[in-house]
This record gives structure tokens, sequence and C-alpha cells, in this order.
């Protein structure tokens, strides 16, 4: 075959129930390219490259490898074909070994000699300067070593496609150029390489083309060389996109939350949370900015007493009596009850915020069933309270006894913060509010914030747009690894400032471990 | 002597156990928990029984070994079979394990009250000719050695060889790595439908042997039949005994073997007569035994000695 | 790269998760599953024992309502059953799988016949039946405790805890029988203390104690404010911790309320039936309840339908085997195919199973 196409995707349609994840797809990746595949969170790309890699089987169209139709009924059938995929959720098993894992993979190999497969992997792992241990349970991994397991997989096995679903979210910026000069050493051995990422300047750097996909769809492919951050923003959100968000100036500004020193290691012995110092001041939102998995879930869900902590003290400044209480080793159902008015939107929405199986009316006493001396639960209130946010947050359902797995994620969204607004807090948690929503349903969530905001109640905003956080935030929070690099008027600072905080500490660790 | 018969007793009743939990191990180890395998042991000594049954005419003429064969054959097959039914509804048709394997319990327990009633009316019992033939080659010693026969063999051989296979291949890497995550087991390729299939119904046919051994070997009589659902929960309980592990499971047959009969045996050994009573007390310490390592290995969380991380969880790809 | 695949097949057929079925529908696909299941054993009975399809099927049904008396022993069966499966139900709803509830009811027994033993005749007979109710409550809630408390604190697997459970409770029984019976026999004749009173009828006290229970086990999972946690538990411990629930202490709870179920299920059977004890007075009832609860969807009223539907067919496999003159041991493997069926049809309602379409082969 002359053709210089790898794999060929034509026309392809996966429903996942009434959803579309994607709709008529087609797409090309050629021999010895980096093609990086851009969109949204939720736009498809996930589900797209899985049925390149055999996990989903696409409801209509076909796939060619080498300009041959080609049937992937699974990832066997995927590795047939020399398709390699490392998944943003690692697929490791736990208590094997890295070689064990490693030789997973390899179904030709019947001899099984773990001391040779030990010595290949650290073969590999040395040839392209990965510090790996062969012998090293996974459990006992941190999470760039898992990735490195998983890429290591893929290089085992020879493979001559090789996907990479957002291989950079849990890298450090140093270990993310260590994988880009693995990717180009890649390429130069004639092999293709897909990047499903969001972050545009990854996409410039790495990649020599670009597929964008916007809400299940394949907007255009087009050469790195030809493109720039705008273009490919306006691709990606389909519309040029001035966020134009109100900002209101805080009025009668007094501190509402303090956290003074707060410090938390994770079950796996990672320190996630360090030192960490700031004030939440009444009318007036707090945005947390970092790059994912920096310790913003931690810090939230410390406040909230979902964190056990290793020192440090959350002060609640009550507005009603003027008290300061310590929120710092009480349970959820302990701060509600000392009268800290405090609401909580989670980053899992359906997983912590809301059950999934559960109805709208449900899902609204989830806060506050205990209400009474009862026994039994009132749905009454709840139901009402269910009707109002569905008629003034204009939430697309067929009605309050539906399911809120049934529903899609803007109007998910929109049940979670309509309920915790309702509890009338004094402090308003929200993480990633926006993320999978489509433009219309973000505005009103930014407008419900801010009319929290004008309500004299904290908002803390975590988010990662950091357009969003600039036009919308009154202080800046930026946090990295789990320590606070820099807190900033959301005013006055610029985008590039923001971004060098974010990766700011990670140098400075550089540094000492270098030293070392 | 009293203690070496005791000793050969508890060894050679542990090889029920043995079996049976060699078998569920396998299962186990692919992520499923067969609550059947006691009516998979009854079933498969059902079939043992009618294969010996049906070779009664000519029992002078065949070989032995063939007669023995023949009978394994007959029983493997008939427990395989309900390895199938269990994984055809749990695996393909995704349903319930527990719910599963219970209702498989009762329908194997019940065919085999069914069958085995059946043949001891016909003709008293005829496959009971086979026993010296499987008692070989120990069959006319006096003492509780005659029980150790060829079936013995076979079952350490099977323990030795499954925990070979578990641990030194690569077959038993994948399919460890089928039970401890089904979704990354079929993300690098291995076919988890095939190894949940063919892994249950070897299991079966393993735990099948221990009902067959039971018959024909240990007690050799018509009416224990009726005793096989009992020793096939013990075996469930052996595998967690063993902590999912063939070699250990070795030793902890032994070990449960000694208190399964501790009792009948505490008065010829150390010279008291224990009540009766303190039978029952005697045979519930097995159970008693596994919850105190179902406790312990669940306060130590040792990784290595947990139940593998996909026992019971079943397996959609397309799972969202 | 090898070139003799291009004939490769496309896959005959996959499979896909269904939105939900309406009801009706799923209703249907279960009674179709049943009625396909007793055509199935119908034709082997034909085969195998060459019993005539219509003789067995009027056997069926006159098994359990051929008489007065084969309809009072109907309800009475199916009041057990359902009893035993309404306790088990709170603990499913909290994804416990609790599979000890024949230990459980067995202890339950237990205690009830042990107040006999040692206060029967000694105190008065209304007080005796309060304190065996009282005592096999609690001696169920215990033996449901004991495993929900390691579930509790360490994670302990709650269901390789229950069943073993369950044997341990046998010969603790098996234990008192050769203590209760000093001749060794170890067979308990019919005591004559701690009768449940009779109104109406034998059984009519015993069936009212289960409608009640019924609907109380109904209200208390969907409308008290711990059936509201018992869901929110089961469906997702992050979301139980994230309102502040205390998750220990709700299987520990829960844990506690099924067990004293099966307890009051044991008093029951001694009280109103047995008035004594052997290893197998639940008689895998227990087991079989954790299938009625599952087959109802954890739903206490759809659970009369579902355990009617098993106690139906018990007895109408067990008029065949006495009208056929068949091995007792029938009606389990009628039972153990319906239940197949039923348990397999369930997949019908859940997947999808799409055929490929051949007409859009590339070309």
């Amino acid at each position: 075959m002359s053709t210089n196409t790898a794999i060929e995707l034509r026309h392809i349609t996966k429903r996942f129930g009434s959803v579309v994840a994607n709709n008529d797809v087609s797409l090309e990746i050629r021999k010895g390219e980096i093609l990086s595949v851009l969109g949204e969170n939720g736009c498809g790309k996930t589900t797209l490259m899985n049925m390149i890699a055999g996990i989903y089987y696409p409801d209509e169209g076909e796939i060619l490898v080498d300009g041959k139709p080609v049937i992937i009924r699974s990832p066997k059938d995927a590795f047939k074909y020399k398709i390699g995929m490392v998944h943003q959720h690692f697929k490791l098993v736990d208590i094997f070994t890295a070689a064990e894992n490693i030789v997973l993979v390899d179904t030709e190999d019947k001899h099984y000699k773990m001391n040779a497969v030990n010595a290949k992997v650290k073969e590999i792992a040395d040839r392209y300067g990965f510090n790996l241990d062969p012998k090293k349970k996974i459990y006992e991994m941190s999470v760039s070593e898992k990735q490195t397991v998983e890429i290591i997989k893929v290089l085992y096995k020879n493979s001559d496609i090789l996907i990479l679903d957002e291989p950079t979210a849990v890298l450090t910026p140093q270990e993310t150029e260590m994988l880009f000069k693995v990717l180009r050493k890649m390429r130069e051995d004639g092999k293709s390489i897909i990047i499903i990422t969001h972050k545009l300047h990854e996409v410039l750097e790495i990649s020599d083309r670009v597929a964008v996909l916007r809400k299940g769809e394949h907007i255009a492919t087009v050469d790195t060389k030809d493109a720039t951050e705008s273009s490919l923003t306006e691709m990606m959100v389909g519309q040029k996109v001035s966020l134009n968000i109100n900002r209101s100036e805080p009025v009668d500004s007094v501190t509402r939350l303090k956290v003074i020193g707060l410090s938390a290691t994770s079950k796996d012995g990672v320190k996630v949370l360090d030192d960490i110092n700031f004030e939440a001041k009444s009318g007036e939102i707090l945005g947390i900015a970092g790059i994912a998995g920096s310790g913003q879930r931690e810090l939230l869900e410390a406040i909230a007493g979902l964190q056990p902590l290793e020192s440090g003290e959350i002060d609640y400044n009550d507005p009603k009596t003027g008290d300061i209480v310590n929120l710092r080793d009480k349970t959820p159902l302990q701060i509600r009850n000392m009268g800290v008015r405090l609401s909580f939107v989670p980053e899992d929405r359906l997983g912590m915020g809301l059950v999934g199986n559960m109805n709208i009316t449900d899902n609204m006493m989830l806060r506050s069933y205990r209400k009474g001396k009862s026994i039994f639960v009132d749905r009454e209130r709840p139901k009402n309270l269910a009707e109002e946010i569905i008629e003034e947050l204009q939430v697309n359902t067929p009605g309050v006894t539906t399911p809120v797995r049934r529903l899609s994620g803007g109007n998910v969204q929109k049940v979670l913060v309509g309920r915790e607004i309702s509890a009338a807090p004094r402090v308003l948690m929200v993480a990633y509010p926006v993320r999978g929503l489509d433009i219309n349903s973000s505005y009103t969530i930014y407008n419900l914030l801010n009319e929290q905001k004008e309500k004299g109640v904290s908002v803390i905003f975590v988010g990662e747009d950091l357009d969003v956080l600039l036009e919308l935030c009154d202080r800046i929070l930026v946090i990295n690894s789990g320590r606070i690099t820099g807190i900033c008027d959301g005013r006055t600072v610029t985008k590039e400032e923001v971004g060098l905080l974010m990766t700011k500490s990670e140098k400075a660790e550089k540094e000492v471990s270098d030293g070392q | 002597m009293s203690i070496v018969n005791y000793l050969l007793s508890a060894f050679s009743i542990g090889i029920i156990f043995l079996l049976g939990a060699t078998g569920e191990i396998i299962t186990e180890k692919v992520g499923h928990l067969n609550l059947g395998i006691p009516g998979v042991m009854s079933v498969g000594a059902t079939g043992g029984c009618i294969a010996l049954q049906a070779m009664y005419k000519y029992r002078d003429v065949l070989p032995g070994w063939l007669i023995v064969l023949v009978a394994l054959l007959a029983c493997f097959i008939c427990a395989g079979l309900m390895g199938l039914l269990y994984c055809f509804i749990t695996v393909s048709l995704h349903s319930n394990q527990n719910v599963t394997g219970l209702a498989l319990t009762t329908f194997g327990v019940g065919i085999t009250k069914y069958e085995m009633s059946k043949l001891t009316r016909i003709g008293a019992h005829e496959y009971l000719y086979a026993l010296p033939i499987f008692r070989q080659p120990f069959s006319d010693s006096t003492n509780a050695l005659k029980y150790c026969g060829v079936m013995t063999f076979i079952a350490l051989f099977i323990a030795i060889a499954v925990s070979f296979v578990l641990y030194r291949t690569k077959v038993g890497l994948n399919l460890r790595a089928v039970g401890e995550s089904a979704a990354t087991a079929d993300a690098v390729g291995i076919n988890v439908t095939a190894y949940k299939y063919v892994a249950t119904i070897i299991g079966s046919g393993i735990a099948g042997f221990g009902g067959l051994y039971y018959i024909m070997d240990y007690a050799g009589s018509q009416e224990a039949y009726l005793s096989i659902e009992a020793l096939g929960w013990l075996s469930v309980a052996l595998v967690i005994f063993s902590l999912w592990k063939p070699l250990v499971c070795v030793f902890g047959s032994f070990v449960f073997g000694l208190l399964y009969i501790a009792n009948a045996y505490a008065a010829s050994i150390l010279g008291i007569t224990l009540p009766m009573k303190l039978t029952p007390i005697m045979k519930l310490l097995p159970y008693v035994a596994t919850v105190i390592i179902l406790v312990l290995t669940s306060i130590r969380k040792r990784r290595e000695n947990q139940p593998p991380a996909g026992l019971g969880i079943t397996y959609f790809r397309e799972e969202r | 790269m090898d070139n003799n695949n291009h004939k490769e097949k496309q896959p005959l057929f996959h499979i896909t998760k269904r939105n939900e079925m309406p009801v009706w529908q799923a209703m249907s696909v279960r009674v179709i599953a049943v009625m396909a299941a007793l055509l199935l054993c119908m034709i082997l009975s034909f085969i195998l024992i060459g019993i005539n399809p219509g003789k067995m099927l009027v056997s069926m049904i006159t098994g359990s309502f051929g008489s007065q008396r084969r309809v009072w022993k109907f309800f009475k069966d199916l009041a057990v059953l359902l009893c035993i499966s309404l306790a088990v139900t709170p603990a499913f709803r909290m994804k416990f799988w609790n599979i000890g509830a024949e230990g459980q009811t067995l202890i339950g027994c237990l205690a009830s016949v042990a107040c006999i033993i040692n206060l029967g005749g000694k105190v008065s007979e209304p007080l005796l039946v309060i304190i065996m109710l009282a005592a096999s409550l609690a001696a169920g809630a215990i033996w449901g405790l004991i495993p929900a408390i390691f579930k509790a604190i360490w994670d302990t697997n709650e269901t390789l805890f229950t069943l073993m459970m369950n044997y341990i409770a046998t010969f603790i029984v098996s234990y008192y029988l050769m203590v209760w019976t000093p001749s060794g026999s170890s067979t308990l004749g019919a005591l004559k203390y701690g009768f449940l009173p009779v109104v109406f009828h034998n059984y009519f006290l015993l069936i009212l104690v289960v409608v009640i229970l019924t609907v109380l086990i109904y209200v208390y999972l969907n409308y008290s404010k711990h059936g509201y946690e018992i869901s929110v538990v089961g469906e997702s411990r992050r979301t139980a911790l994230y309102i502040g629930i205390n998750v220990k202490k709700v299987i520990v709870r829960t844990m506690a309320l099924s067990g004293a179920l099966c307890g009051l299920a044991g008093f029951l059977i001694v009280s109103a039936l047995d008035h004594s004890i052997t290893t197998n007075s639940v008689g895998g009832q227990g087991f079989t309840a954790i299938m009625v609860s599952w087959l109802a969807k954890f739903n206490p009223l759809a659970m009369a339908g579902t355990s009617a539907l098993i106690t139906f067919l018990n007895q109408g496999a067990s008029q065949i085997s006495t009208d056929f003159n068949i091995d007792s041991a029938f009606p389990n493997i009628i039972v153990g195919i319906i239940i197949f069926f039923i348990i397999g049809c369930e997949f019908f309602i859940y997947y999808k199973v799409n055929f490929r379409h051949k007409g859009k082969e590339a070309k």
C-alpha cells in the first residue's frame, strides 16, 4: 500500500442511550505524525479514541487501518493492528509488579520468564530515560510512575499507533518535557501518536496536526504550523467568546473564613496540603487556580470536614454571633449543627453531590432530611424546592420524579447548585462548576455565583479556565502541589502571571532535588 | 496406632475440601464467587456414580484404570456443565453471582438426591463395586490408609499444578489479572469472557472430583451423597482460610480435617472420652477459624492476602 | 501485516445497555420467562419420566389450591418465606450482601426454644411468649451485628463472613440438641409451652404478623429517615459522607434490624409452627429469601408476589412428586430451573442485543 494513512475513521457514530457521544466523525491519522485531538471536556474525544482501542464498538461507520477496513471488537484486536492506548484512568493490576503488568500485554509470550521480562522492561525504561523498578508493586507507586508503566506497556508491545489520553494532566512540567522527548523519538521511528488534550500550548508544542472536536462532531483538522491559540479556541468553542462576566465591587467585606497552616497527607503518604494559609471574605469571590490535582479537592474537602488534617486551623466567623469557631476535625454534620452555613458543590456531582439513582425531590433532601423530630421524612418541602429550582434555573427534565442520572450534565449541575444555594449559605464552595456545561448553562452558574456574592456570601470558586477566573473572581489564589504559590488581585493580574504561579513551586522543587 | 489413624483420616477427609477449594480458588481468581460449589460437587459425584453404575456389567472385563478414568471424566463433565450454567448466567447474562450460586446449589443438590436415590433403588448401589479400585494401592489396608486411593494423589497433583499455573505461567498471570481487574485485562487484550468461562468450568470440574472422592474413597457408602453439601460449604470456607492460595490450601485442608474428626478420635488418642455433645463444637471450629482468618486479613490489610479485587463484580465493557 | 483477514466477519451482535424499560414491558419479560421455564420443565418431565404435561399442570395448581388445608399451608409457607425476605431487604438496599439469613433465623429459633425449655411451665404462657419474642429478636440481631461491626470498622468481607455465621449457628443448634436430649437421640419432641395464640385459625396470626410487617418495612424503607439513609449509603458512600451520614452507624443499625427480623421469623417458626427445633428448621429458606428479595428488586410489596411465586412452585412441584411418585428432591430441580430463567431474563430487561446490519458493509 502506498498510502501514508495509518488509520482512517469514516462516519463513526456512537450513542450511549439517548446521548450521542460521536456523530458522523471522519478523521485520518498519518504515519509518523503526532496528532492532537483537541476539545473541551465531554466533547467525545475519549469515546472516539476508545473505539480505535477496542473499548467501545461504534454503532455506525467503519475504521480503516492501512487502507483496509478492519473490525476492532476488543483491545486485543487493536493490538493486532498495533494500536496501543494509555488511558487517563490507569488500567493496572494493583497487586502485580510493574513488569507483570507490562508482560500482560504480550499475548504471544508463552514462556513467561520473569527475569527476562524484568530485564527487557529495565532496558526499555533506560533507553528512554524513565526511572522505573520493574519489581515494584503498583500499589506502592506514585501517579507518574504508574503512567510510566502504562507507556512502557505500549512500547513493550511495539505498537505503531499510540493513543495517549490526557497524559500530561498528572505530570510536572519536567515530566511532560520528558514525555514529549519520548514521543518525538517515537515519531522519528515512523510511529503515529495521538494525544488527547485540552491544553492549547501543549498542542502547539508537540503536534504536527490538530483535530478539533466539538459536542461529538469533528470540526476540522488543521496543520499546527497554521494554527494559533485563538484560532484553535474558536474552533473548540464554536464562536469567538468574549466572556463579559459581570463583576461587582465587594461591599462590606469582612473575613468569614480564615485558614491557618493547613497540612494533610493522602493515604499513599503524599503531602496533599502543605501549610495553606488564606482568608475568604464575605461578599467576594475567591478563585482557586492550579493544574488538576494540585490539592484543590483536598482543600475544599478539608474545609467541608471530609479530609483528615495533620495540622492547621479553619476558623469560621459567625456573622450572627460574631463568634469564631474552629471547624477542624469536625464531621460535616457537626459543622452544620454548630450553625455554620457552609455549602459545597463538589467536583464529582453524581458520585458525591447527588445520588444518580434518586429522583430530583429525594436529592433535594440530602442536606435537609434530618429537619424536624418526626421519624419520617418530609417530602413536601423538598418537592416544592425541586419545582422552584426547575422553574427558576430552567432545568430541562420531565419532572421532579426523574432520576438525576437521566439528566444532562448542565441540568445535573443546576440541580446541585440550586440545592446548595437554597440553604442560604454564608460560605459557598464550588469546584469546577461549569465543567462539561454548555455556554448558556455556564453563564447561569456565573450569574448565580455573582448573586450570592452580592448577598454577602463568601464564595470560593475552584476553576480550570483562567479566562473565567480572571473575569469572575475578586481575588485568585494559586495552588501548586498542595502549596499556595500566590494570591493575586483578580482585576489586575494577567493570565501569564497566574500561569507562571501555577508552575512556580515545581521549579523550586526541581532545583532542590537536583542539588541532592 | 490410633494417632496415625487419626492423622491419615484427617488427611484424607481434607482431600475433599482440598479438591472443592482448589476448584473454587480458580473460579474466585477470575472474580467469580461461586456459591454453587456444594451443588457442583454433588452433581460431580452423581455423574461419576452413574458412569460407574453403567460399567457395572463390564467390571470384570474392563481394566481398573479405565473404570476410574471414565468415572472421573463423567464427574468432570457433569460438574463442568454446572459451571457452564453458572457462567452463562453470571458472565453472559450479567446476573448477580450470589443469587445464581445459591440457586445452583439448590438445583445441584436436588438433582443429586433425585438421581442417587434412583441408583440406590435400582440395584442396591451397585456402583460401590468400584470402591477397591478407587482405593488402590491401599485398598487392602485395614486402617485409614485405605482412604488414600488414587484420587488422593490426583488431588495433590492438581493443587500443585494449579498453584504452578497461577503463579508461574503467563496463563496464570492473565487469569489473576482478570479477577483483579477485568477492565485492565480487557484493555491489554486478554479475552476476559473466555478466561472466565474456562476457569469456572475447569474449577467446577475439579470441585466435582471432591464429591466423587468422598463417596468412592472416604465414605464408601450409599448414603454419602447426602453429606456432600455440608462438605461443599466447608470447601468455600477453606478458600478464605487459605487466602486464595492452592498450596496453603493443602495445609489448610489437613487442619480442617483434623478439626472435623477430632472428637471421634479424642478418646483413643488422649485416653479421655469427650462427651458426644462436643462433636458439633469441634465441627464448627473450621468455620470459626475461617472467620478469624477473614477478620485478621481485613485488619492487617496486606494487599497480597485480600480476596481478588474483582470478586463478585460483574464486568460489562461498555459500562459508563 | 497479514493480508488474509480482510474477509473478517463483522461481530454477529453486540450488547448495549438499554434505556429504562416500561414497567409493563419488564413484567411481561418476566412472565414470559416463567412460562418458558414451566414449559421446559413439562417437556423435560414428559421426555425423562413420562409425565403427562396436562396432568402435571393440574397437580401443580392443586398443590397450592387443591383444598382448604393446602391453601392455608400455602399462605403459611408464603408468610415465613416473606418474613425472612423482608428481613434481608434493608441490608440489601444498603448493598450489604448479607447471606446469613439462614443462620440469623436459626439462632432466633434456638433462642425461642431455649426460653421454652428453661422457662416453660415456670412463667405464665403469655409472658413466656413475650420473653421468647424478645430473646429471638436479640439473638438474631446479635448474629447480624457481629459481621456488621467488623464490616464497619475493618471492611471485612460481609458475604463470606455471614456465610460462615450460618454454619456456626447450625452447629450451635446441634450442640444444644445434644444437651437437651440426654438420650443422645438429638431429636427434640414437640414442646408443650410457648404457643402463639390461635386466632381464627392456626396460621392466621402468623400470616397477619407478616402482612403487617410487610407494610411496616415498606413504610420504613420508603418514608422514614432511616430508610432514606439506607438508600443513600447503598447508592453512594461518598455522598453519605458528604452530607454527614455516619456510615458505620447506619451499617450497624441496619444489620441489627435485619438480624432481629430474621430472629422474628425464627420466633414465628417455633411459636406458631414447629414448637421444636432441628438443624434444618429454616430449611434453606434463608437462602431462598435472598433470591426472593433480589427478584423483587428489594421492594417489600413486590416481594409478596415473588415469595408467592416461589412458594407456589415449591408446593406445586411437591404435589407432582407425590402424585406421580417421584423422589422428593424433584421440586428442588423444578424450582432451580425456573429461578435460573427468572434470573436470566433480567438481562433482557437491562440490556439490548444489537444485531449488525448486513447492508452497511464497506464497498
